[in-house]
């Protein structure tokens, strides 16, 4: 990403954390591009977050390490942060800003596209419905992903969400349809080795070559992480809308894009809001995620699934809070049944997938679907209260029906929540193990399906 | 005088202009040179605080800011229903043709087709005398919707010197003109926002709005003219209720208000409601709703602007003498847009960095809505009932927006994520939420469905609330240390929460349930509790209840029962008294 033309000033007043409060400029925008340029000749870039008084405070994204008040200028572009496009992109490595770092010259650009995007116009938008098959039980069977979705994986340090995500990127991408998929991967302040792990997983199963990769690495400078994501999904869009691609973007992870945010709004002392984030980090994040969907006149798509950890493992934090509140659902990944060892270790009671009921059903999956995945969820829930019971009472203290549930909540884990990094299952074995999963109770426990159903699928154990 | 600035300062939507000493306090003005719309919210000296609502990027000082001379209104008259607009009232539909597939910025539209002719019938003739509020004369906006035309509350009114003849006319003509009043009277006319409509008298609300949801209806209800309250973390089902409440209320007009929510929730009403059909009517849901869309990646202003003109709208069909509910999802947000603007404004904050004032901006909002006489004649009442949604932050009822909130509605059904997390939808928490209206709507129940409604209604809360006193018991001790009696409750609240409690949604014949319904499956399992107490007495023990094949039927009744067929609940009854003889029977003869 380069910048020509605009207006030289070099009167630097002030250097506060990642912000430049740049002197007695003119005529310059609000959010528009600067380039600093160092005593020692380095460049970088920022963005103009206020300006008046014929003062601009600026955000300088690779951070004001070595910066000096004198000696360091500010050039201001006199357009907005914009991402060079074109169907090049595609197969290439970028850093956070949307530069190459794969040693290959820059893409040609086909155009330049403001990073920050455009609301999606609702009126416009196609309500998602393509059924998404994963090959992962839990998430085809309970908490289906659909064409357009943005749906979140809610972890916690260490545990497993990259190798399933990594797993849903490989099996979703190729199995289905003949129209053309790509993966877009923004890696926010992530370690070297995860990127890596993605890289090679992508690699290996031949989808590299439809990717797009964003690395913005855990050493390198936390302001770029503002812009990370915001590249990345333009690149995703102009996959979709202007290529017709349905894009899948996984953006990992979050907590450190949230984090960039405070550090900014601090340095601006802005009122904070919970737990020192911006009060404005809902409509931030939103900005992020509201660029998943379809579009009523377009042939693409741009499904979403951003990863975060969960600081302490709190689903209350305001970063898994406030994304749930955007997100169409989320994945929350257990402590208790990563520590068993399950794989993939879905808490399913906590987890949701908000729009899967009108991508599942008769003439999409299977007409059952919705009520077998209910009944699933109702025996864990009951499973779970009498496993809690339980260590109270002792197994002898259990009713007849009770003893069901707990084998119902062992079977569920074992046969049916847990299966192989590279197991990719079809959505009828999934519906099949459902019902196996249920069928280990009586018949007239099965409150949430239809007659006609339980007389079609289930038998008893 | 209109007045005329220049742009001082730009920080997101807040921008600052000075040489405004012309400006009025909520006046409308032009910011830049793309011609943004946006409002004015502080004067000092001649500098002008003003909120933009569009995205403001690339905004310069120097550049124009000029005065319109009007607060923000709403454009009120035949074409809005069935509409989706942004928070000011631009069609989104003339958006996109505009700017296409994403939101452009500087794009003026009108709220209505102007051209578009509609037939009028005129009510009032030359001669009779007319006040503000009257209705001259009606056009039918939709098959749902009969329009009538009212002079503007803002009309002088008086004799009417000129009028119309039938017939089909288009919004510009002058229909009729008043001795008094000097502007003549057209088909719309516009209202400020944030002015409530004024109307003759206020009712009590003691009607219910019947939702088809049982556990609102029967348990919760809320009264046309009322206040409600949804709050709930994110994945208990805010919007899946709000959006069956849209559906399925008895209103004849739906305002919905997506403020700063998901953009694919408005599609979904988009898509969905045009093939749903009003359970009464049998005509499109869409023919009688407005959208007011304001999705969380739109600008934040236009989000706080979203609310007002939402009830606007819906005072405005209250006026005509109709039932209105408005929906807004999420209130939490529009708090969150007034905490941003106050933030940008330096202002000092109260509680988590809202505003000292958000308390008493609900209070404004809440009480805009009631049952009333509207002004003018004929005679006619009409209602806005106004339900909101609040996204506490981490689920935490404690927060300030839902803590005012509280203060100001009546009906407060808590959305409990354990609930959810249980698949018990909805999530509405039988033991937190509250309906302040029950008594004063009784009577509805009583006179409209039976008089046994109340009584029913309490003893079948009575079931729930010692369930939750005994279930800390079992918590402890584990059920079996509860005598058969009580352990009676227990099965019984189960049912009463699997059988009315929860409700499918997606299912076509349990997302909606009527009162009759609703009623007769009150009456089967308080009926069944009844008889289970009685059978216990006479010897039968627990484990024969349990295994009563009965249950599985009455648990599955509000799936597999249509409306057209309520006499299969009738004929339930019988089975559960012949199911209750054999057991009572065989123990008693042991």
């Amino acid at each position: 990403m380069s910048a020509q033309g605009g207006v030289q000033y070099s009167k630097i007043a002030e250097i506060k954390g990642p912000l430049v409060i740049v002197d007695g400029v003119e005529s310059v925008a609000f959010d528009e591009l600067v380039e600093i340029q160092t005593t020692d000749g380095q460049r970088r870039l920022g963005k103009v977050l206020e300006v008046g008084n014929r003062k601009a405070i600026v955000q300088v994204f690779e951070g004001t390490t070595g910066l000096s008040v004198s000696g360091t200028s500010a050039k201001f572009v006199g357009k907005v942060m914009e991402m060079p496009v074109s169907e090049q992109v595609l197969g290439r490595v970028f850093d956070g800003l949307g530069r190459p770092i794969d040693g290959l010259p820059d893409p040609i650009a086909e155009k330049f596209i403001d990073i920050n995007g455009a609301p999606m116009n609702p009126e416009q938008r196609e309500y998602p419905r393509d059924f998404i098959q994963t090959g992962v039980s839990v998430i085809d069977g309970m908490l289906t992903l659909v064409r357009g979705q943005k749906l979140p994986i809610f972890s916690g340090s260490g545990m497993s969400h990259n190798i399933l995500a990594a797993q849903i990127a490989r099996q979703a991408a190729v199995v289905g349809t003949s129209d053309e998929f790509a993966v877009v991967f923004a890696a926010i302040g992530v370690q070297y080795s995860e990127a890596e792990y993605f890289r090679r997983s992508l690699e290996e199963s031949g989808a590299l070559k439809r990717s797009v990769l964003f690395l913005n690495l855990a050493d390198d400078p936390a302001i770029e992480r503002i812009i990370t994501p915001r590249v990345a999904l333009t690149v995703a869009e102009y996959l979709a809308y202007d290529l017709g691609m349905h894009v899948l973007v996984i953006l990992t992870d979050m907590t450190n894009y949230a984090e960039a945010l405070r550090e900014i709004s601090a340095a601006r002392e802005e009122v904070p809001g919970r737990k020192g984030y911006p009060g404005y980090l809902y409509t931030d994040l939103s900005t992020i995620y509201e660029r998943a969907g379809r579009l009523r006149d377009k042939k693409g798509s741009v499904t979403q699934m951003p990863i975060l950890t969960m600081p302490s493992d709190d689903i209350t934090h305001p970063i898994p809070d406030l994304t749930g509140y955007i997100t169409e659902g989320q994945i929350v990944l257990g402590r208790d049944l990563f520590r068993q060892g399950v794989y993939p270790p879905v808490n399913i009671l906590m987890s949701l997938s908000r729009i899967m009921k009108d991508g599942i059903g008769e003439g999409r999956t299977r007409g059952d679907h919705q009520e077998i995945s209910n009944q699933n969820y109702d025996a864990y829930s009951r499973a779970q209260e009498v496993r809690a019971l339980a260590g109270i009472v002792g197994k002898a203290g259990l009713t007849g029906v009770d003893l069901k549930y707990l084998e119902v909540g062992d079977g569920f884990e074992k046969e049916f929540l847990t299966q192989g990094v590279d197991e990719n299952r079809t959505i009828e074995e999934t519906l099949g193990l459902q019902w196996k999963v249920v069928s280990l109770l009586p018949k007239n426990e099965l409150t949430k399906v239809k007659d006609k159903f339980i007389d079609q699928y289930y038998k008893e154990r | 005088m209109v007045a005329k600035g220049r742009i001082v300062w730009v920080s997101g939507p807040a921008v600052k202009a000075d040489g405004m000493s012309d400006a009025k306090m909520y006046e409308t003005v032009s910011v830049g040179d793309a011609k943004l719309i946006g409002e004015v919210i502080r004067l000092t000296g001649d500098v002008a605080f003003i909120q933009v609502y569009e995205s403001t990027s690339g905004l310069k000082p120097g550049e124009p800011v000029v005065g319109t001379g009007n607060p923000l209104s709403v454009l009120l008259g035949p074409g809005i229903i069935g509409q989706i607009y942004d928070g000011i009232q631009r069609p989104l539909k003339d958006l996109a043709e505009k700017s296409g597939s994403f939101i452009g910025r500087g794009i003026t539209t009108t709220p209505v087709d102007m051209n578009k002719k509609y037939k009028f019938t005129p009510k009032v003739k030359v001669g009779d005398t007319v006040q503000p509020g009257s209705i001259i004369g009606s056009v039918q906006e939709t098959d749902l919707i009969e329009h009538g035309i009212m002079v503007p509350p803002d009309h002088a009114g008086g004799k009417i010197t000129k009028i119309v003849s039938e017939g089909t006319y288009d919004l510009e003509t002058e229909l009729a003109t008043t001795d008094n009043g000097k502007t003549p009277i057209k088909m719309y006319h516009y209202w400020p926002v944030r002015k409530p409509r004024p109307y003759k008298s206020r009712y009590d609300p003691t009607i219910p709005l019947l939702t088809g949801q049982r556990v609102i209806d029967t348990f919760f209800p809320i009264a046309k003219g009322g206040t409600g309250s949804i709050p709930g973390a994110f994945g208990t089902g805010k919007t899946v209720t709000l959006h069956q409440i849209a559906k399925w209320a008895d209103s004849q007009v739906v305002v919905y208000i997506g403020c700063g929510e998901r953009g694919n929730e408005m599609t979904e009403v988009l898509v969905e409601f045009p093939h749903l059909k009003d359970p009464r009517t049998g005509k499109p849901l869409m023919d009688r709703t407005v959208l007011v869309a304001n999705t969380s990646n739109m600008p934040v202003a236009a989000r706080e602007a979203s609310i007002y003109t939402g009830v606007t709208i819906a005072e405005y069909y209250r006026d005509m003498g109709k039932d209105v509910v408005l929906v807004a999802d999420s209130t939490s947000r529009w708090a969150e847009a007034l905490r941003e603007m106050s933030g940008r404004l330096e202002e000092m904050p109260a509680e988590e960095g809202y505003p000292s004032y958000l308390a008493s901006r609900l209070a404004e909002f809440y009480e805009r809505a009631g049952r009333v006489r509207a002004q003018g004649s004929p005679d006619r009442d009409g209602s806005v009932t106004l339900i909101g949604a609040v996204s506490p932050s981490g689920g935490d009822f404690t927060e300030p927006v839902t803590t005012h909130t509280m203060r100001f509605i009546k009906t407060f059904w808590a959305l409990d994520a354990k609930l959810a997390y249980s698949r018990h939808y909805p999530s509405i928490n039988w033991m937190n939420s509250y309906s302040g209206y029950l008594a004063d709507i009784g009577k509805w129940w009583g006179d409209n469905v039976s008089k046994d409604w109340f009584e029913l209604r309490r003893e079948a809360y009575g079931i729930l609330q010692r369930e939750d006193t005994l279930k800390e018991i079992v918590r402890l001790l584990g059920p079996e240390a509860l005598p058969d009696e009580e352990k009676l409750i227990l099965e019984v609240a189960r049912m009463v929460k699997i059988g009315i409690l929860q409700q499918n949604s997606f299912d076509d014949v349990d997302t909606y349930c009527s009162p009759q319904k609703q009623f007769k499956l009150l009456t089967l399992l308080v009926d069944f509790y009844r008889k289970g107490q009685a059978a216990l007495r006479e010897g039968a023990s627990l484990a024969d209840i349990r295994a009563m094949p009965v249950i599985a039927t009455l648990l599955k009744a509000r799936m597999e029962v249509k409306e057209d067929e309520l006499a299969k609940l009738d004929a339930l009854s019988s089975t559960i008294e012949s199911e209750f003889k054999n057991i009572s029977g065989v123990k008693v003869s042991a």
